[in-house]
């Protein structure tokens, strides 16, 4: 039984259809990687997920004990955030608060779970600190403690390196591969294709054709032939990939 | 006579003790909105929503309203509602929406006035509902009750949902994600704006009543870096200098509605220079 299935779902809004026709499903530990171009349907997917918004038509199952509202997300960073007087601790615990149930102020156990995470990204020693004077980098951390705060099953990840330095960029990587290796799903949208296929287990790929499959069947496929950037190097074309896109040029 | 002997004289009297506590009740209240509301980007929806208020009076008189809280406070309650609603289906939104509204509502309720005006002295009732009128000083003891229960009930409101009222300013998307009924906080927020505006509008007047949301917000905003540091901060200014600006007023018989706004821009100079100079010598000891 998987985490999360989707059944033929149709995304759009104001009655305009973006994509259709998608199927897949992830399960405990997988990691799949939403790769598309801008205004493919990436962001609409996600807040699909969430239940921000309604599919047009097909559905989300959510199982394996994975309910609706469990799922961990890491949003981008909006403009109010920035400036928003707050203490790292204050955030993190604001991931507990919607475990499902009723109270308004934060209990024991809340402070243990906040306290437990943040001790996992390394951030202990930021927790007096205000958030608006911390690194982008450090920012990325907080609110990922934030988001483990609220699930145990799977976090959603949407651009997580978007506005880090290249250095930086890689150790948030590292600690998204080590949550993952601790067994939490993953789910990852994603610009950066070479990012995506070095610790994607499966691939959704989404605009135009849709594909979705594990991530060696997407380097096998037309669809990534079509797609992926020219310089990719490392993770990935080879040879073979880079002469088959020249013939389509 | 010195100035606590004329205080302790004027003290004496019910409706200066009146003041004193309608006004620091609609101070606090206010300031803890404001937090929030400064954060939402939503500054400005002090100042709509008075003019709204200031409309819906209008009407009231025209119509002939004995109490025209009746109408003002539904109306001014339904726009804080819409104007708050965070929908992504609105067409028009966030700042645009407020100053349509804003400035439509003020239009309106002046043009329905002149029409038809009820009142021999038009120019004086607009002046005092803008800037606020000596009307804070004749409070009738039914309506201090009122103000104090409304205020309670506001500031109850907030201590209860405080930690909800964090995460849907600071993240809405992610609260909502994580099944926080987030239209219901904004909800709670707009309902509570516009209750403390009606009530505000009593105190300092239409045209300022921003400033009671947004002065001792942004002070605390310069000094303090937690949420719950903010938010303390800027109840305990907004109090302090809401009382200092009645009693100045009371001694030297200026303008109440500005007085306690002179007040907040005092507090708020006073805050950004000692942001500033903490500033200047954190930077020099981390040079050192």
């Amino acid at each position: 039984m998987a985490l999360i299935k989707c059944e033929d779902l149709c995304l759009g809004y104001d009655g305009r259809e973006i994509v259709h026709g998608l199927n897949f499903s992830v399960s405990a530990g997988d990691c799949l990687c939403v790769v598309g171009e801008n205004g493919s349907g990436k962001t609409t997917l996600m807040k699909t997920l969430l239940g921000l918004r309604e599919p047009l038509s097909g559905r989300v199952v959510f199982g394996d004990g994975l309910r609706k509202n469990e799922i961990g997300y890491l949003p981008q960073q909006t403009a109010v955030q920035r400036d928003f007087p707050a203490t790292v601790s204050e955030i993190v615990l604001s991931g507990c608060q919607c475990r499902g149930r009723f109270g308004f102020f934060y209990s024991k156990d809340d402070r243990a779970l906040a306290a437990e995470n943040m001790e996992k990204l390394g951030i202990t020693s930021l927790a007096g600190r205000c958030y608006r004077e911390l690194s982008g980098g450090q920012q990325q951390r907080v609110l990922l403690a934030r988001a483990l705060c609220a699930t145990e099953k799977m976090l959603l990840l949407d651009e997580p390196a978007s506005g880090l330095d290249p250095r930086v960029t890689e150790s948030m990587y590292a600690l998204i591969d080590r949550l993952h290796g601790e067994g939490i799903a993953v789910i990852m949208i994603s610009h950066d294709i070479a990012a995506a296929l070095a610790r994607a287990t499966h691939i959704l790929h989404i605009g135009g054709d849709v594909f979705f499959g594990t991530r060696d069947e997407y380097l096998e496929s037309d669809v990534y032939a079509g797609f992926a950037p020219r310089d990719c190097g490392g993770d990935g074309g080879n040879a073979e990939d880079v002469e088959e896109r020249g013939e389509r040029d | 006579m010195n100035i606590f002997a004329k205080l302790s004289e004027y003290l004496a009297f019910p409706f200066v003790r009146f003041a004193l506590i309608v006004g620091v009740l609609i101070s606090l209240c206010s300031s803890l909105l404001g937090v929030p509301l400064v954060l939402k980007r939503f500054s400005y929806i002090g100042d709509g929503l008075s003019h709204v208020a200031f409309g819906a009076m209008a009407v009231a008189g025209v119509v002939g309203l004995t109490n025209e809280m009746a109408l003002v406070l539904p109306v001014t309650v339904i726009c804080a509602v819409l104007l708050l609603r965070t929908g992504s289906g609105a067409k028009i939104r966030g700042d645009a929406a407020v100053a349509m509204i804003s400035v439509g509502a003020l239009a309106i309720g002046y043009l329905l006035m002149n029409i038809f005006s009820y009142s021999p002295n038009i120019s004086g009732d607009v002046c005092s509902t803008l800037f606020g009128s000596t009307s804070i000083l004749t409070l009738t003891k039914g309506e201090v009750v009122a103000c104090v229960v409304l205020s309670v009930l506001s500031v109850a409101m907030f201590v209860i949902f405080y930690n909800r009222i964090f995460s849907v300013t600071f993240d809405e998307s992610f609260a909502k994600a994580a099944g926080a009924k987030t239209g219901l906080y904004n909800l709670i927020i707009a309902v509570t704006t516009a209750v403390i505006i009606v009530l505000a509008m009593n105190l300092v007047g239409s045209l300022l009543i921003s400033a009671l949301v947004i002065f001792p917000a942004l002070s605390a905003m310069r000094l303090f870096k937690s949420f719950r540091s903010v938010t303390v901060c800027s109840a305990v200014l907004s109090v302090v200098c809401s009382t200092a600006g009645l009693l100045v007023s009371i001694l030297a018989g200026t303008p109440v509605g500005s007085t306690i706004v002179a007040a907040d821009i005092v507090a708020f100079a006073a805050f950004s220079a000692v942001a500033a100079v903490r500033g200047a010598g954190g930077r020099h000891a981390a040079g050192a």
